[in-house]
């Protein structure tokens, strides 16, 4: 593992389901990541996904790719284009810096409209697997 | 902490450090730029020159809220448990096996989640954040979108783990024009404890602003239509829309027919030209469809559309009577000409077959 090195990339469709089911599970009961009627009278075409399922995906990702024994250390995003159901977001990533143990890798999700989240993840790997 | 049930149009139960959501209904308009490191940015339009002393003052009471607390004492309404980690898990789709099991740990990025308010709300926020967000609030900024999540996480938590936590107003911004309206960020920083031990901390920034006028989804603005610039090479296109006529100039060197207007012709290089009428058939030679940036005059989605008229020219429009998504390639259209307002006349293309 190098800076550099690109990780596979991970396609997430934007459910209305995944929307939900996502802000509930972060206890986010704002009206405007389950109901469209509310989300529409407050300008948004639709519900859109909350910030929590976001950072729930990107910490995913990273733990995806390199297995269950990864650390997440921090997690760093900025919100672009909202996550809208029928949409679908792909999140790509690549190696910044590695050092010791630990990789800092840059993530990106886009969707049909745009960059929907940037961040910067930090993530300690067991002994042997940093390369 | 964050004021529940104010007009926000995104997220915000009203968590100590409950960012919002996504671009909510518009974008940020630095959306794309590297997130976590910096300021917010302003983006776009200039803070004023020369601020008036009202807002000089506001954005003083405003800084006055620097360092201030937004939650004190603050305590998780569930211990850390494998129910939420495991329903959270089903709704992000991650199967990593760390989080099951007897030796669980719960997934980091659910820091936050612990210090939710649920629907039944949050207990121990402190005042200042609430009287901060209602300053905001007298200032039209109604609305709330979360533009950014920092967290660190020390030593994973497990089920059984009883989460306290407390946060501070770490910064607010000076008025910020985006794309979404204007307004203020607000940055604000929490530490997360088990017992006497840090074991993360979340930075979230929101834009408290009052939203842009115009409606996604909303008619254009005649007034905010931007104007053709007419010119002495394209006057004569310009007074021939004005009487209900797409003209099309034609070399009289060597009889091509161009758009748009030029001065001298491409073929042979011959400055003289007379016009013919376009018949008004054409058909769609490519199209793109507009998502971002929002533009004031124009509500997107919609389709910009390179029309290939039956004389052989190219004209970009609009195709109108189909939505965004049914336009074509090889779409037959046929000219029309729309009126905006008392002055404003442009070619539009209406798909075969739409009735006027």
């Amino acid at each position: 593992m190098k800076p550099g090195d690109a990780l596979p990339a991970l396609e997430i469709p934007i459910t209305r389901t995944l929307v939900v089911a996502g802000a509930i599970a972060s206890r986010d009961y704002q009206d405007v990541h389950h109901d469209a009627e509310l989300a529409r009278q407050k300008g948004s075409p639709d519900i859109f996904m909350n910030i929590l399922t976001t950072n729930g995906l990107v910490g995913r990702y990273i733990t995806d790719h390199f297995g269950p024994r990864a650390v997440l250390r921090s997690v760093a995003i900025r919100l672009g284009a909202p996550n809208h159901p029928g949409d679908t977001m792909v999140l790509t990533g690549a190696i910044e810096a590695v050092a010791g143990d630990t990789a800092t890798v840059r993530v990106v999700g886009t969707n049909a409209i745009g960059r929907h989240v940037t961040g910067t993840v930090t993530v300690t790997l067991p002994a042997g697997e940093a390369g | 902490m964050v004021a529940v049930e104010r007009e926000v149009s995104d997220g915000g139960q009203g968590e100590p450090g409950k960012p919002e959501d996504t671009g909510g209904p518009g974008k940020r308009h630095d959306e794309g730029k590297p997130q976590g490191e910096g300021k917010p940015q302003s983006s776009g339009t200039s803070e004023n020159p020369g601020k008036p002393d009202d807002q000089e003052g506001m954005e003083k009471r405003l800084k006055a809220f620097e360092g201030r607390p937004c939650a004190v004492a603050g305590v998780g309404k569930d211990p850390v448990n494998a129910p939420m980690i495991r329903h959270w898990c089903e709704a992000m789709g991650d199967t990593n096996p760390a989080y099951a099991g007897s030796d669980a740990v719960a997934p980091p990025t659910m820091l936050q989640v612990w210090t939710m308010g649920g629907l039944s709300g949050h207990t121990g926020r402190a005042e200042a954040y609430d009287e901060l967000l209602a300053l905001l609030d007298e200032e039209g900024c109604t609305s709330v979108v979360a533009t950014d999540s920092e967290q660190e996480y020390l030593r994973a938590l497990r089920p059984g783990d009883e989460v306290g936590f407390q946060a501070v107003i770490e910064s607010v911004s000076g008025r910020k024009t985006t794309k979404l309206g204007t307004g203020y960020f607000v940055t604000t920083r929490m530490e997360v404890r088990v017992g006497d031990g840090l074991v993360g901390t979340h930075r979230f920034r929101i834009l408290k602003y009052a939203p842009a006028r115009r409606r996604a989804g909303a008619p254009p603005e005649t007034a905010l239509l931007p104007r053709p610039v007419v010119n002495r090479d394209n006057e004569g296109f310009w007074a021939g829309v004005r009487q209900g006529r797409l003209l099309i100039q034609r070399c009289t060197g060597c009889g091509t027919p161009r758009h748009p207007w030029l001065p001298g012709c491409n073929t042979c290089g011959g400055p003289d030209w007379d016009t013919v009428e376009a018949s008004g058939e054409g058909t769609v030679y490519s199209y793109v469809v507009m998502h971002h940036p929002p533009f004031p005059a124009f509500s997107p989605p919609y389709a910009v559309a390179l029309i290939e008229l039956a004389e052989g020219v190219r004209i970009i429009s609009n195709v109108v009577g189909v939505p965004y998504d049914k336009v074509r390639i090889g779409q037959p259209v046929r000219l029309e000409f729309q009126e905006y307002g008392d002055e404003l006349v442009l070619p539009v293309f209406r798909a075969a077959g739409e009735a006027v």
